[in-house]
């Protein structure tokens, strides 16, 4: 019997010993040695044995007696307790109402220390039950995972598509597909269903996806060109969700601790924005119109969103500088160089459209900025109509395929014609913003290009052009947070600098998507097309990524234009290749210069190329030359040509 | 875009003068840099000098704005204070007047002040002067003319109005497409 209760009896002496307060079991204990000091048998079990004499209606007044009661030895007591029969007799007289602590079954003493040394050991056989149960699940989640991952998934065939037609298949059902899909493309070779190929599952991929989220297949395999299969999948589903509401502080007027503390004080729920902006202020919740607030009124910050302020950080326009900002509605970004430069030197804010330069003009009396000319020119006629810029900053327009939780019309609007188009614009804008820039100003020569697109053809294909373009080089934009620029996109090879640009998700940075390249304009010389024109646009498409870098040096070498305008560089070409060009008065406009020097047909063109590569040293200034005679009478219809070939 | 004529000169002047009185000299003898009143499009602007001289090299026609806008000549000749001239305004203002933050914004949907959302006032205010109203805590939003001088305005009745309206910031939203 001893053996029996030794268990429970070391429980309470461990426990006496630890707790240096009397708890209500030492009361207990203390009670009982108090009743029977003398007895001392090993066997018992005082815990039950709580009750005094006293009467069962004053349980507490008792126990406060037994506190006052002696100290010395209870531990010892405790645990020699009291003897078998005592405990019997006292039980078996109060054992109606007496029960021990925490014990909601027993009523017989005898029978509940039993129970209790069956309850432990059924709570013990339970929890071994329950590991094994757990044991036996996992090893169950085991196999059904490894069934999972070499489980053959179905992909749908043509005819069982078609049944599908005439029934509503749900979202859900879509989306499970799409998940399946992107596993099995992530282990393809031991999961794909025997005799299916890549682009099959690629194709239901891109069609279940533009179904899923409401997308123009076009554009979903856009995004299935640059990303990874599950990569694209969150970023749809990035883009189907709000960002974030940010504002920027108008240093200008106010402090952003205190506008903080104002507009907490109004009931707004806010955090700074991030470690890399000291001005940005993020905005979870509030119970006033965050655009109509005394503070935004009187121009005490501007809603901008995180991305937008990115390129101007990248500009960092310094006070007394001559900046222009070649599409500045709504007036955000040229509010912020305004307030990097203190409020000094010269901001010219351009935009195109009159409507939203309104809109800019407001901003800006609002922020208190006061070094800005606000007009609406046409960009591309921008060297003409002003130049000799510091630094210029163009937010150009895009296919906005980074902002579709903003505007989600974009999902279905925008094609890859679209794109096309607006990356065309983009180089014409970015031709125009690095011709006004001063190459010889001390502090700037800086060029900002940014879009709120995440297409590849509208970034790095653009910046590429203008590297072959103009004499420029691209710089660290300084943001630490951002993904380096993209130096391979399909067969497409860019220049290794390419990595310098940055790109922003929706997915990875919670930010819109954007895109940011900087550029330091060298000289004022223009890359004339010449020979090299036609190898460097090859060399874009072509896997060999040191014909760029080649080409840098090639080009600054060999040429030595001072001329800004296209027509100045047409008069120079007349007189430089003299007699042989009399075609020239037809083309005065760069495009259709390049498009001349393109003319050779396509077989020439590549011999030519590898010629070149071949003597790249010996270039002299004769082959240009023949090549613009052999070019000539082709002109235009090559010209068009190299520009499908470039898309 | 112009310099103004003497008779325009002499209209805006003397709008302006109700407001920020002998200072509009410091405003054509600024310390920091020199700026001058230019008319565009019935529209005043206050340049400073660098924008005056990059400002010929854009074409006329395209400038929609620059520096700061003061105001505008009217059809009728006379002058009109915009909002926008307000950071110009407050900076030389001779009278002020404080709103209490409970009728702040009914000042900004462009209403008079009444007395009982009168905080301060300036000293010496003459009856129909102009004023500066700004919140409590100095942030400017917004101008009129006294309806009273400050010793009249310390016994009227709570209803009564102190300042009457002209300008305030809520125009910047409420009517953007007039202003500018």
């Amino acid at each position: 019997m001893g053996k029996i209760y030794f268990p429970e009896n070391m429980v309470i002496y461990k426990f006496l010993l630890s707790s240096p307060q009397p708890s209500s079991y030492v009361t207990m204990a203390k009670e009982t040695t108090n009743k029977r000091k003398a007895s001392r048998a090993p066997s018992s079990k005082k815990k039950k044995v709580v009750k005094p004499p006293t009467p069962p209606s004053s349980p507490g007044a008792s126990d406060d007696e037994v506190d006052s009661g002696s100290e010395v030895g209870d531990s010892d007591a405790a645990s020699s307790s009291a003897s078998g029969d005592e405990m019997k007799k006292f039980t078996d007289s109060n054992n109606k109402w007496l029960k021990m602590k925490g014990d909601t079954s027993g009523s017989d003493s005898d029978s509940d220390s039993e129970a209790s040394i069956s309850q432990i050991e059924r709570d013990a056989m339970i929890l071994d039950k329950e590991k094994e149960e757990e044991a036996k699940e996992f090893e169950q989640d085991l196999q059904r995972q490894r069934q999972d991952q070499t489980k053959i998934f179905h992909l749908p065939t043509q005819e069982e598509l078609e049944e599908d037609e005439d029934r509503v298949v749900p979202p859900t059902e879509i989306r499970e597909r799409v998940e399946e899909i992107i596993e099995v493309m992530q282990d393809f070779k031991r999961r794909r269903e025997e005799g299916r190929s890549r682009s099959e599952y690629m194709d239901q991929l891109e069609c279940d996806l533009s179904e899923y989220f409401g997308y123009l297949p076009e554009l979903i395999g856009l995004f299935l060109k640059m990303f990874s299969p599950s990569e694209a999948l969150e970023f749809l589903d990035a883009s189907d969700k709000p960002r974030p509401l940010v504002i920027r502080t108008n240093t200008l007027k106010a402090r952003r601790k205190d506008l903080a503390q104002a507009l907490i004080k109004r009931g707004v729920n806010l955090d700074p924005l991030a470690n890399w902006s000291k001005v940005g202020l993020k905005i979870y919740e509030s119970t006033v119109p965050i655009g109509a607030t005394p503070e935004y009124l009187s121009g005490h910050y501007m809603l901008q969103s995180a991305a937008s302020m990115c390129p101007v950080m990248a500009l960092e326009p310094q006070p007394g500088e001559k900046v222009l900002d070649m599409s500045s509605a709504p007036g955000g970004k040229t509010s912020y160089i305004a307030q990097l430069m203190k409020n000094q030197g010269i901001i010219v804010a351009n935009d195109l459209k009159v409507e939203r330069q309104k809109a800019t003009v407001g901003n800006l009396h609002r922020l208190g900025v006061k070094n800005v000319i606000t007009c609406c020119n046409d960009g591309k006629n921008f060297p003409k109509v002003m130049g000799n810029f510091d630094r210029v900053l163009l937010d150009a327009p895009c296919s906005g395929l980074g902002v579709i939780s903003r505007d989600q019309s974009i999902k279905v609007q925008r094609t890859v014609k679209d794109i096309e188009r607006t990356a065309h614009l983009q180089k014409e804008l970015l031709l125009a913003g690095i011709d006004s820039l001063n190459a010889k100003s001390k502090t700037g020569g800086i060029m900002v290009y940014s879009t709120c697109s995440v297409s590849v053809q509208e970034n790095e294909q653009v910046v590429q052009y203008i590297l072959g373009k103009r004499d420029v080089k691209l710089l660290d934009t300084n943001l630490k947070h951002g993904k380096p620029g993209f130096q391979r996109y399909q067969e497409r090879r860019f220049h290794p600098s390419m990595q310098l640009t940055r790109r922003f998700y929706p997915h990875t940075h919670n930010m819109d998507g954007f895109f940011v390249a900087k550029f330091q304009k060298l000289s004022n010389k223009e890359r004339v097309p010449q020979g090299e024109e036609a190898e460097e646009e090859v060399s874009a498409s072509d896997d060999d990524d040191d014909e760029g870098v080649q080409m840098d040096v090639e080009v600054s070498d060999s040429e030595s234009d001072v001329e800004v305008s296209s027509e100045k560089k047409a008069l120079r070409a007349k007189f430089m290749s003299g007699v042989v060009l009399p075609e020239d008065d037809e083309s005065l406009d760069s495009d259709e210069e390049e498009a001349k020097e393109e003319a050779p047909p396509k077989k020439q063109r590549w011999e030519k190329i590898k010629k070149g590569k071949k003597k790249k040293q010996e270039k002299g200034k004769k082959e240009p030359k023949s090549k613009q005679v052999a070019g000539k009478p082709k002109g235009k219809e090559q010209g068009g040509g190299k520009k499908k070939e470039k898309k | 875009m112009r310099p103004l004529t003497e008779d325009e000169m002499r209209t805006m002047f003397q709008k302006l003068s109700t407001y920020i009185g002998k200072n509009i000299q410091h405003l054509l003898q600024n310390k920091t840099e020199a700026h001058a009143f230019r008319l565009l499009k019935d529209r005043v602007y206050y340049v400073s000098e660098s924008l005056l001289k990059s400002a010929p090299n854009l074409p006329a026609d395209t400038i929609l704005s620059l520096g700061t806008c003061m105001g505008k000549f009217t059809k009728s000749k006379k002058f009109k204070l915009h909002i926008t001239s307000l950071d110009v305004l407050n900076r030389y203002a001779l009278y002020k007047v404080w709103v209490k933050p409970s009728s702040e914004m009914s000042f900004l949907y462009g209403n008079n002040i009444p007395k009982s959302g009168l905080g301060r006032i300036t000293d010496g205010v003459p009856q129909y002067g102009g004023v500066i109203v700004l919140s409590m805590s100095d942030v400017p939003l917004g101008f009129g003319v006294a309806a009273q001088s400050t010793e009249v305005c310390k016994e009227l009745e709570p209803t009564g109005n102190v300042v009457l309206h002209q300008g305030d910031i809520g125009e910047y939203l409420r009517n953007e497409d007039d202003v500018f």
